[in-house]
C-alpha cells in the first residue's frame, strides 16, 4: 500500500547566536490513508518543528533543513517548487497549531482570514458568494453559535475554545487529505480540553481524514491514534501500534514515559524521567537518551541506534533489541 | 460616529492641555532673565520709553492679570504684538507658519513611505546585505542631526552638482501663487499652476530630505524589527501553510499587524520634525515658522513665544490625534478596548 506521507533521515538545525542547534536529527515517520497516527515526546523534542517542515512553513532563518525527504503521495515536498506546493498546503495537508491566539492573526477578522483560506486552500474554485456559505458551514460544523457574527468577529472577541474551533474550522475547510493537530488542546482550559478533542474526533471520523495527532499526553494518544511515534530530542525512538505500545513498551524512554503518566489505582506521585533534555548545541554522542537511560552500556555513546523492524508493525531505536544482544 | 465621538473626546482634554501649556510658557517666559523692552528698544533708548512701553504691556502689572489680559486676548484671536517685527503676532504667525507646515508635511511624507518601505525591505530579507545596508543607513540617519545633512546636502548637490536650488522656495522668474492656503505648492496646486508647482517641489526636495533623514531612520529600525518578528509568528505561518499565496501573506497579513509600532511613533518623530526644522529653514534660507520662534526666544519676545509655543501645541495635539486614529484604524484590540468602555 502507498503511504500518504514518508518522511525519511530528516534534520533540521537551528542558526542561533551560540552555534547550530541540532535540533531534528534523522526523523523517520510513515503513515497510511486513512491512519491515525499519533506522535508523543516531552516539550522541546521536535515534533512541532517536524511538521513545520512537511509544509515548509518552518521560519527561516533561523531553521534550516539539511538533510532528508518528505514524501507525500511519491513527491518529495522539499524539492517542489513553490508553485506546485501551494496545491499541496490546503487541500493536501492542513495543520491545527497549539495555540490558536498565536496562528490567528490579531488584525483581521475571522472572516476575512477563514474565508482567505478556503479561497487559495481548497481544490475547487468558488465565488464570494459559495465562499461565504461554505465559512458559515464549517463554521457550523465546529458547533460554534452564530457563525455569522463570528465571521465579522475579530479573535480577541472570541474565548480561547472558540479560537481553537475556529482553527480547527480552518484546517477542515479546505477537506485536507491529512490533517495535522499539533498538541491542539494544550494552550485550553482543562474543561473544555474533552469538547475540543471529542469534536475533532468526531469530525475526522466522518471525513476519513489521515490524522497525525501532536501531544505530550499518553491519554490523549490513547484516545485519538491508531498507531503511535515516540520522539525525543530530534528523532523517533519507538513506533507501534497503539495497543501493543501501551501493553510492552520497548524503548527505555517509553519505559520511562508510561511510568510518568499517574495511575488511578496505584495512588500516589508518579516516577517520572531523571535529567532533561539534551542540549542541542552539543548533544550527547551516539543515543541521545543514553545520559537519562537506565539500561546504557559504553556502546550506547559510540553510534545512534538506528530504527530497525523488530516485530512486525514495530520498530525501535535501542541497542538493547539489536540482533543477538 | 464613533470616530466623530473619539475626536471630540479627544479635542475636549486637549483644550485642558493646552491652557496648562499656556500657563506654563507664560511662566518660564516671564522668569527668564534681561528685560524683554529694554532688548526690543536697545541699550540707547531713554528710560522713559522703555517705562511706557512696559505699561502698556501691562508688564508692571501682576503676573496674574498679566496672564488674564493675555488669555482674553488670545481667545479673541489676538495675540499680542511682536516686540521684533512690531506687528501683530497672528500676522507673523499667518505668513510664517504655512511656510514650515508645508516643509514638515513633505518632510513627514518622506519620513513616513520610505521609512516603512527600508524598514520593510530589510525587516523581510533581515541579515542579508539588503538588511545590513538599512541598518547601517539607520545607525547613521538616527545619530546624525538633520543640519549636518541639510549643510552637506547644499554643498554637494546644489553648490557642486547643481542639481537643486539652494533657497527659498521659488525660483526668481517664478510669480508666487495668491495665497490661499499659504503653502506654494498647495496653492500652485489649486490655481493649476503647474509651473510654480514643479518649481516649489524642486525647491523643497533638500530642506525636506535633509528634515526627513532622521525620523525616516527611526521608522526603518521599528518596521525593521516588527517585520522581522512578526514573520515567525504562527498566524504568518498558518496563513502560508493553508496556501494563501506568498505575495497576500507579505503585502496583508505581515504588513498591516507590523505597522501599528511604527504608526504610533510617527506622531513623535513629526513634533522633532518641527523642532529640527529651525536649523534646516537657516540653512536653506527657508522663511519658516521654527526660525521665527527660535528668534523670538532669543530675543524674549513674549508675545512671539507664547504664540509660537501654543501653535505648536495645537499642532501636536492635532497629529496625536491623528496618530491615534490611524492606530485605532489598524488595530482593533485598540477600537475594541475603546469601545468597551474606559
Amino acid at each position: 500500500m502507498e503511504k500518504l506521507l514518508q518522511i525519511e533521515g530528516l534534520k533540521v538545525e537551528f542558526k542561533v547566536y551560540e552555534g547550530l542547534l541540532k535540533v531534528l536529527n534523522g526523523v523517520e515517520l510513515a503513515l497510511e490513508e486513512g491512519e491515525r497516527v499519533g506522535l508523543v515526546g516531552e516539550a522541546g523534542c521536535g515534533k512541532t518543528t517536524t511538521m513545520k517542515c512537511v509544509l515548509r512553513i518552518l521560519p527561516s532563518p533561523p531553521g534550516r533543513i539539511t538533510a532528508g525527504r518528505i514524501l507525500f503521495r511519491g513527491q518529495d515536498l522539499l524539492r517542489l517548487p513553490l508553485q506546485r506546493m501551494q496545491r499541496v498546503r490546503g487541500r493536501g495537508i492542513a495543520m491545527i497549531f497549539q495555540d490558536p491566539t498565536a496562528a490567528l492573526n490579531p488584525v483581521f477578522t475571522i472572516g476575512d482570514q477563514l474565508m482567505a483560506v478556503i479561497r487559495h486552500g481548497s481544490r475547487d474554485a468558488m465565488n464570494k458568494k459559495e465562499i461565504r456559505r461554505r465559512a458559515i458551514a464549517v463554521l457550523r460544523e465546529v458547533q460554534l453559535p452564530d457563525p455569522e457574527r463570528i465571521l465579522a468577529n475579530y479573535p480577541i472577541q472570541l474565548s480561547g475554545g472558540m479560537r481553537q474551533r475556529v482553527c480547527i474550522a480552518m484546517a477542515l475547510s479546505t477537506e485536507p487529505e491529512l490533517l495535522i493537530a499539533d498538541e491542539p488542546t494544550t494552550s485550553l482550559d482543562v474543561t473544555i480540553q474533552d469538547q475540543i478533542l471529542r469534536l475533532l474526533n468526531a469530525l475526522v471520523e466522518r471525513r476519513g481524514t489521515s490524522v497525525i495527532f501532536i501531544t505530550h499526553s499518553l491519554g490523549v494518544v490513547r484516545e485519538m491514534a491508531d498507531r503511535v511515534y515516540v520522539m525525543y530530542a530530534g528523532s523517533i525512538v519507538e513506533s507501534a501500534p497503539k495497543g501493543e505500545l501501551f501493553s510492552r513498551p520497548l524503548h527505555p524512554y517509553t519505559q520511562g514515559l508510561m511510568r510518568a503518566v499517574p495511575k488511578l489505582t496505584g495512588g500516589g506521585i508518579a516516577e517520572g524521567i531523571p535529567g532533561r533534555i539534551p542540549d542541542y548545541l552539543n548533544p550527547p554522542p551516539g543515543c541521545r537518551f543514553q545520559p537519562r537511560c537506565p539500561h546504557a552500556w559504553e556502546r550506547c555513546s559510540q553510534a545512534p541506534p538506528p530504527l530497525k523492524e523488530v516485530e512486525d508493525g514495530r520498530q525501535v531505536a535501542c541497542f538493547l533489541y539489536e540482533e543477538g544482544a | 460616529m464613533k470616530v466623530l465621538k473619539f475626536v471630540a473626546k479627544r479635542l475636549l482634554m486637549s483644550i485642558f492641555v493646552l491652557f496648562g501649556l499656556s500657563i506654563l510658557i507664560f511662566l518660564v517666559s516671564r522668569v527668564l532673565p534681561g528685560d524683554p523692552v529694554r532688548m526690543a528698544l536697545g541699550p540707547r533708548a531713554p528710560e522713559w520709553a522703555v517705562q511706557n512701553m512696559r505699561e502698556q504691556m501691562h508688564l508692571d502689572k501682576p503676573l496674574y492679570v498679566q496672564y488674564y489680559y493675555w488669555l482674553s486676548g488670545a481667545l479673541h484671536g489676538d495675540l499680542g504684538q511682536s516686540l521684533f517685527t512690531r506687528r501683530p503676532v497672528m500676522d507673523d504667525i499667518k505668513e510664517f507658519l504655512p511656510a514650515t507646515m508645508e516643509l514638515a508635511l513633505f518632510a513627514g511624507l518622506i519620513m513616513a513611505i520610505f521609512g516603512i518601505l527600508l524598514g520593510a525591505v530589510a525587516g523581510r530579507y533581515s541579515n542579508t546585505w539588503v538588511d545590513n545596508t538599512v541598518r547601517i543607513f539607520s545607525y547613521v540617519g538616527v545619530v546624525t542631526p538633520s543640519f549636518v545633512f541639510a549643510i552637506l546636502f547644499l554643498l554637494l548637490f546644489g553648490y557642486l552638482l547643481r542639481w537643486f536650488p539652494t533657497a527659498g522656495r521659488l525660483s526668481a522668474g517664478i510669480p508666487r501663487p495668491p495665497a490661499i492656503t499659504g503653502m506654494v505648492t498647495l496653492d500652485a496646486l489649486i490655481t493649476g499652476n503647474w509651473a510654480a508647482l514643479g518649481d516649489a517641489l524642486w525647491h523643497m526636495v533638500l530642506p525636506a530630505v535633509s528634515l526627513a533623514l532622521g525620523g525616516m531612520a527611526q521608522e526603518a529600525r521599528i518596521t525593521r524589527s516588527t517585520i522581522s518578528d512578526n514573520l515567525r509568528k504562527d498566524y504568518i505561518g498558518a496563513a502560508r501553510g493553508f496556501g494563501v499565496p506568498e505575495r497576500l501573506v507579505m503585502l496583508k497579513y505581515l504588513l498591516k499587524p507590523s505597522l501599528i509600532p511604527t504608526a504610533s511613533i510617527l506622531g513623535l518623530d513629526f513634533a522633532s520634525l518641527l523642532a529640527n526644522a529651525f536649523l534646516v529653514e537657516l540653512i536653506f534660507n527657508w522663511p519658516g515658522f521654527s526660525r521665527y520662534g527660535i528668534n523670538a526666544m532669543l530675543r524674549k519676545d513674549l508675545n512671539a513665544v507664547s504664540a509660537v509655543v501654543m501653535v505648536l501645541g495645537i499642532v501636536f495635539v492635532i497629529v496625536n490625534i491623528l496618530v491615534d486614529l490611524v492606530v485605532a484604524g489598524l488595530d482593533p484590540r485598540i477600537r475594541l478596548g475603546a469601545e468597551r468602555g474606559k
